[in-house]
């Protein structure tokens, strides 16, 4: 039985520090959503001294655009987009505060070295497996660029949503590491 | 001629566009399922459990297999003997499109490249014509998800390149996605006619079931010995590492110019979404 590491946001310096790639974490909870253009918006905001649509301190930030909602249901199916196009922006709001992220696929030396310098976590969760995914969130609000549509950011309420840690506060790659014991040399 | 009306078309693009977002392929999880048979990772196996699952979740639930239901593409098959009663082909199937994504609950893609405002209706579809004999209509769907798309490349190479060539760039692009496509991947390969010609050829490979090899001797070895090379490389499932990297290649290859090897690679997540209408 693997162990699963129960986390709640804002994240706290201790428990950033006692996660080590490859562990099996659920989040529960508040948790944000933020994509493309949200992004870069967000970035837009902090160049111009304003504040963000939420407070990012301690906060896990979701890369996530989901399918419109069904009547009677909180959200639509919500699995996670490709992470690098956040790249951009990311150190930005490491900077600031936010100290978890959830998608999928590598991130860049910038990223990494930016969670290693302020203590930030990077989740993996499923990518493709968005209805699963959504059975574990249990509200979702927009709360900010509503004009964006499926890009919008969202306050969701979670219960035990999966994930593994990608990347660490002390900078290892569970991808690099994991896919070298599986090449064939 | 034999004519097809205006609604019917528009009727049943709209219903394959909701089906095929909702229910995944039987071949799709016959192959998840082999996958996960061979998997030696832990890790590996939990991933392909996990998207077994979310194909049952999806189809019992009515919630779509994907949030990233895809921009609409199709490849239409137009018998001479069709003529369309009513209105357009293409107004039919965007039409189709504007009504399956509205009201199947499925997210709207299709934004401005530079604005990024969205155009609200995952409209214009993007439609592929060929002109066939006969009286029949047959149209493909694929709901054809971003992440996979933006690790596709076409890339000219010289003739003196050959196979050895050709295959060092088909496995290099899928190393260099890693985990990015969402793996176990379906890999597409158009090798010959022009550049526009080659991204076509691979894109159109897509549509052929997992498990059905290229009916060319030789490209069907090609196919083979690719997806050995790509299944080595230790990627798997959702690029956490492991054995299954790829379910399927498929190769379609056209003569080309005497001065050029074009090759293209169209990557499909392991959510291959796609359906058929034959009128």
């Amino acid at each position: 039985m693997i162990k699963k590491i129960h986390l709640e946001p804002p994240l706290k310096r201790s428990e950033l520090e006692a996660l080590t790639i490859g562990d099996n974490v659920l989040i529960s909870g508040v948790i944000y959503t933020a994509r493309d253009t949200a992004h870069k918006r967000m970035v837009e905001l902090l160049d111009k001294g304003e504040p963000l649509p939420f407070d990012i301190s301690g906060q896990v930030i979701y890369y996530v655009g989901p399918t419109p909602t069904r009547p009677g249901r909180p959200i639509g199916s919500a699995g996670p987009t490709t992470s690098y196009r956040m790249d951009a922006y990311a150190p930005r709001l490491i900077e600031v505060g936010m100290r978890g992220m959830i998608g999928k696929g590598p991130r860049s030396p910038e990223v990494i070295a930016a969670m290693k310098k302020w203590g930030c976590v990077y989740f993996g969760a499923t990518g493709g497996a968005g209805a699963l995914l959504s059975l574990t969130i249990t509200e979702a609000e927009i709360i900010a660029f509503e004009d964006l549509g499926p890009e919008a950011v969202r306050r969701l309420e979670v219960k035990d949503f999966p994930v593994i840690v990608i990347n660490d506060v002390r900078g290892n790659d569970l991808y690099k590491d994991n896919v070298e014991k599986y090449k064939r040399k | 001629m034999r004519s097809i009306p205006f609604a019917t078309i528009k009727e049943k693009v709209k219903e394959v566009c909701i089906e095929t977002n909702y229910i995944l392929g039987e071949d799709v999880i016959k192959s998840l399922q082999r996958a996960l048979d061979q998997e030696e990772s832990p890790l590996g196996r939990e991933i392909l459990n996990q998207l077994i699952e979310n194909a049952r979740i999806a189809r019992e639930e009515r919630i779509p297999l994907c949030q990233d239901t895809g921009l609409a593409v199709f490849f239409v098959e137009l018998g001479d003997e069709v003529s369309i009663e009513g209105g357009r082909l293409s107004e039919a199937i965007n039409e189709g499109v504007r009504e399956g994504y509205g009201g199947g609950f499925l997210r709207k893609s299709a934004c401005h490249p530079f604005s990024r405002k969205n155009t609200g209706d995952n409209t214009p579809a993007i439609i592929h014509y060929e002109l066939v004999a006969g009286d029949r209509l047959k149209i493909n769907f694929c709901a054809k998800g971003g992440g996979s798309e933006n690790m596709s490349r076409v890339t000219m190479l010289k003739p003196s390149d050959g196979l050895a060539g050709v295959e060092d760039f088909v496995v290099n692009r899928v190393w260099e996605a890693q985990a990015n496509p969402c793996p176990p991947i379906i890999v597409g390969v158009g090798i010959g006619g022009t550049m526009e010609r080659a991204a076509f050829l691979a894109k159109k490979s897509l549509l052929r079931k997992i498990g059905e090899e290229s009916n060319d001797g030789e490209l069907a070895e090609m196919e083979k010995r690719l997806l050995k090379k790509i299944n080595e490389l230790g990627i798997g499932p959702a690029g956490l590492g492991g054995r299954s990297t790829a379910l399927a290649v498929h190769v379609v290859m056209e003569p080309c110019h005497i001065a050029s090897l074009p090759v293209a690679v169209n990557i499909n997540c392991h959510s291959s979404r796609h359906g058929e209408i034959l009128l």
